[in-house]
């Protein structure tokens, strides 16, 4: 390892609050929709009506959270390819386990955790905007 | 690595080894005769913990049995309408709150310190009160049905039914008697989180620890978030039960539906904390029989953080039928399908391990191969009853209980049973039979199907659940008595398995150490082991030691490690950083005590006393266990060592006090009240509830508790809460008269905070019991009020320790500590006092 990833993969500059970045922010977007659909919904003379703008809304909104889960995927994708560190594939080509007890492993496990947590979180927002789709108005 | 310390080239002599082996056995001995239950060691707490549990959960299976024969035929009289009522809700409940979630903390508190080649988890004593308020709690609970007072609501209570039209003690039991549980399943969650985070052997980073690690510390957060929602319902009940408060009551503008919302914000996420730990296990077994690391080690952590989350937005999946807005469905029903991919993602983890490794067949792969198919259909079962459209038919029908069981059975009752078999020489260095487990696993795999399976086809002919008979001639006899012959053999089953746990074991049952030979830490253990957990805590390259690194085992006998010596004859432990497992603090743990026993009774007092009326003896429980835990605190935490600080080997010196952020109470305080405050948002949440539910909440006709005096109340907590950090800092600064000034003031703000919050309400003659509105201002007003209080007691135990000459400016853990809660609560207050002077404003 160079210096700076030496320096980049040190313990001051680690947390775990990276790896469940992604998925608060599925958790603010899913409270959020369902916050505003209650509220919407809550009132009797918008029942029945349309809920097409809300539905725009909470699209824009999700698309938001989108950019967001992809940053932090990008934070991680980063860490997990550690410029100047050993290959993440082994001589076989197959991909490397990161399980030694060494600083750089943590550094590209943490970062796989997080672009893989990212995926997923990304994958649950989209999966609400879908439903979001297809639910004309609030009966 | 490269850097990391080596073990010892050369053992220490013979002579060396003896004395350090004589003082560890001192330092860690159990106390014997009737001595022997004021043991706080987790080795042995867990073990009571762990045969309670199971205890729970036969008498939960007798309960089933029951069901069973009652349901065998049609218009059956075994059991009286009343008692059936009884038995499901005990039943549900039983199996659910003393048996799914309590098995996960027994496990963990007997096995994840050797997972983690720890001596122990951070706050024994804690441990050992939370298995007493357990036990308190489940026996009050369990025996009510003997005196034919148990609880009827069903095991989610909802009201009305449970407000209005069940009059007896068991709701009450009910709603007392598993909030007093709950606290200790959050005591243990605190334990567990802080043992993960900072009770690392060194060079265990966080990319090395087992995988069952990560398990508990994603249940242990969902604990924390989970639980708190089913307290603030549950007081929210009891005190509409016991008062007259409407929170429920939808003629003075309660709503039922409230509950069910808290209620599932707790019971969806609780499958998940009742399934991970379970899968957990399966992830320390599966690598071991398939000889080979687990396949997709970051997959799998993937699998627990993504499920941990997910889990937090199905709630209303249980509320379908509750015309919810289709909108609302749509989105609960969007996230309960994509729960399916994390979960799906662990057992595909586990089936390619087997199929990359050389799989020796065994009892627990047996259980695991039997728990993960029955778990696969109920999860398939599980994604139909997702999609609303489908959940609207089967709802509240025998269909829906085939799918619980076959996720609770298959996801939890096997692998439990699995580990069992895995861990048993663990407990008293015995094996259990493989001829006897292998007719066990037919029995109990038969008879599950037997039962369940005709209960799908029963609950789509329109069978209901919760309903003590059924008529013949419609279709359900054969199937149903097909169940009841399927309960029988599934009795059977569990039979021979306890045959096989109490039956005499003779020499020839002697285990082998590591007899899978397995390669994670806690195979270190000697046969039988020692009181000392692990002879010398190692220093770890791997994430299978046992396989990984060379002689390991004999390395860590003969204390090649660190800490192989107990010099000074006390019980110690290493703390480490929470990434890279880098030695911090030499934690002294406190040793063998009752008060953790007395204190867990009285603290019972003031849960089992309001059951039946008597607030006077609960007032007074409550004080006595207040002084308990103060006497507790005093003599058992935060004490000033001798000396600064300890060598533990390899050149390593470390300190023997730390306090702020690297220490576990800091951690267990901050992980505290997370969890105090996930139940105040649940107020909050009540709160705001009301108001989108009806237009006229806050309502015009009721005043409110007005500006003054709530905004008074805010301005003196928060003068409390600012002297509160200063006189840490005058602490520090070795200015003692500053600091006792400080801290006075602040206690009498705070106490001053306190009368203001309430005179609000007061003031305005806002009448409880009239209206949802005052009824929840006045519960919003109390709730800071008792923070305050506590505060108070928390500021003057300060004083009294700085004074007794057991705090300074260097030692200052205790203040350290009561400032963080102070955090919280002017979070809490400034929160409360803007939503009941600031909202009613904006209308």
């Amino acid at each position: 390892m160079t210096h700076e990833t030496q320096h980049e993969a040190a313990e001051e500059r680690q947390s775990l609050w990276l790896l469940v970045l992604s998925p608060s922010i599925w958790a603010a977007h899913f409270l959020v929709s369902y916050i505003v659909a209650a509220v919407w919904c809550g009132s009797t003379e918008n029942r029945a009506d349309s809920v097409n703008s809300l539905r725009i809304w909470i699209v824009v909104f999700g698309l938001l959270s989108l950019v967001g889960i992809g940053f932090i995927g990008k934070i991680g994708w980063r860490k997990y390819k550690l410029e100047g560190g050993s290959p993440p594939f082994d001589a076989d080509g197959g991909e490397r386990r990161f399980d030694q007890d060494t600083a750089e492993d943590r550094h590209r496990f943490l970062g796989a955790a997080t672009v893989l947590l990212s995926s997923l979180s990304a994958v649950a927002v989209v999966y609400v905007c879908l439903s979001l789709l297809f639910v004309q108005n609030c009966l | 690595m490269i850097d990391d310390p080596k073990p010892l080239a050369e053992a220490p002599s013979l002579e060396v080894r003896q004395a350090q082996e004589a003082r560890l056995l001192k330092a860690w001995s159990q106390p014997r005769g009737w001595r022997y239950w004021s043991e706080v060691n987790n080795s042995i707490v867990g073990i009571w913990y762990t045969a309670l549990v199971l205890l729970f959960l036969l008498f939960g299976g007798a309960l089933a049995l029951l069901m069973r024969i009652q349901l065998a035929v049609p218009g059956n009289t075994f059991l009286s309408p009343g008692m059936y009522s009884q038995v499901f809700t005990l039943h549900g409940s039983v199996m659910m709150f003393l048996f799914a979630i309590p098995i996960f903390e027994a496990v963990s508190i007997l096995f994840l310190p050797q997972m983690m080649g720890a001596r122990e988890l951070p706050f024994p004593r804690l441990s050992a009160f939370g298995f007493w308020a357990f036990l308190i709690g489940g026996v009050f609970l369990c025996g009510s049905i003997f005196f034919n007072v148990a609880p009827t609501g069903g095991w989610f209570m909802y009201p009305p039914l449970t407000s209005r039209y069940q009059p007896g003690i068991g709701a009450d039991m009910w709603l007392l008697g598993f909030s007093f549980i709950e606290v200790s399943a959050i005591a243990a969650a605190v334990e567990l989180i802080v043992g993960v985070l900072k009770c690392r052997p060194p060079g265990m980073r966080i990319h090395l620890i087992p995988l069952y690690a990560w398990y508990v510390l994603v249940a242990g957060v969902m604990v924390l978030f989970a639980f708190p929602p089913l307290i603030a319902g549950s007081m929210l009940l009891e005190l509409e039960r016991a008062f007259n408060w409407p929170f429920f009551d939808a003629a003075r503008g309660g709503d039922p539906l409230l509950w069910q919302h808290l209620f599932w914000l707790f019971g969806h996420p609780e499958v998940y904390i009742i399934f991970l730990p379970s899968v957990a296990l399966v992830a320390m077994i599966v690598p071991t029989f398939a000889r080979t690391p687990i396949v997709g080690y970051k997959w799998i952590v993937l699998s627990a953080i993504g499920t941990g989350f997910l889990s937090f937005g199905l709630w209303v999946h249980h509320m379908f039928t509750t015309g919810l807005p289709g909108i609302t469905l749509a989105l609960f029903s969007a996230a309960s399908q994509a729960v399916a991919i994390p979960t799906g993602v662990q057992l595909f983890c586990f089936i390619a391990t087997v199929y990359v490794g050389r799989l020796r067949p065994s009892i627990p792969m047996l259980f695991i191969a039997g728990g993960l198919a029955t778990f696969v259909i109920g999860g398939l079962t599980g994604v139909m009853v997702a999609v609303a459209s489908f959940n609207f038919q089967a709802h509240d029908t025998h269909f829906v209980v085939a799918h619980l069981h076959s996720v609770l059975i298959g996801g939890t009752i096997f692998p439990v049973i699995a580990a069992a078999y895995y861990y048993f020489p663990l407990v008293n260095g015995k094996l259990l039979s493989e001829r006897l487990g292998r007719v066990a696993f037919w029995l109990l795999f038969c008879g599950f199907n037997i039962t369940f399976l005709p209960m799908h086809f029963t609950g789509l002919r329109g069978m209901p659940r919760r309903v003590y008979t059924y008529p013949a001639g419609i279709g359900l006899e054969e199937l149903n008595l097909v169940s009841s012959i399927g309960a029988a053999v599934r009795a059977a089953g569990f039979g021979v398995l306890m045959w096989d746990v109490f039956r005499p074991k003779g020499k020839k049952w002697d285990s082998p150490r590591n007899p899978w030979e397995a390669g994670s830490l806690e195979w270190l253990q000697d046969m039988p082991g020692k009181p000392w957990g692990v002879r010398s805590i190692p220093e770890i390259d791997s994430r299978y030691p046992l396989w990984d690194q060379p002689n390991f085992v004999q390395h860590v006998d003969e204390g090649r490690f660190y800490m192989p010596d107990a010099e000074e004859g006390k019980r110690e432990m290493l703390v480490t950083s929470i990434i890279d497992a880098k030695p911090e603090q030499c934690l002294r743990i406190p040793g063998p005590s009752f008060i953790t026993l007395i204190a867990a009774v009285f603290l019972g007092g003031v849960f089992i006393f309001p059951t039946f009326k008597m607030y006077w003896p609960m007032a007074a429980s409550g004080v006595i266990a207040l002084g308990c835990i103060l006497y507790w605190l005093w003599h058992g935490s935060a004490l000033i060592p001798e000396k600064e600080t300890k060598a533990i080997g390899h050149g390593v010196t470390l300190p023997l006090y730390v306090s702020g952020p690297s220490s576990v109470g800091w951690w267990a305080m901050m992980i505290t009240m997370l969890a105090d405050l996930t139940a105040f948002v649940s107020l909050v949440f009540g709160y705001f509830f009301y108001w989108t539910l009806h237009k006229d909440f806050p309502p015009a006709s009721i005043a409110g508790p007005g500006v003054v005096w709530p905004v008074a109340g805010l301005l003196a907590s928060l003068g409390a809460w600012g002297l509160t950090i200063l006189a840490r800092r005058w602490n520090s600064r070795e200015q003692p008269a500053a600091f006792y000034a400080g801290m006075g003031a602040a206690v009498l703000l705070a106490a001053f905070g306190s009368y203001a919050l309430l005179a609000g309400p007061r003031q305005a003659g806002m009448n409880p019991e009239a209206h949802v509105y005052p009824a929840i201002v006045w519960l919003l007003a109390i709730w800071s009020v008792l923070h305050l209080a506590a505060g108070i007691v928390m500021q003057l135990y300060c004083i009294a320790r700085r004074f007794a000459g057991r705090m300074s400016g260097r030692y200052d853990i205790d203040i350290s500590n009561v400032t963080l809660y102070w955090h919280f609560v002017a979070i809490t207050v400034v929160a409360a006092v803007a939503i009941m002077a600031g909202f009613p404003l904006l209308r």
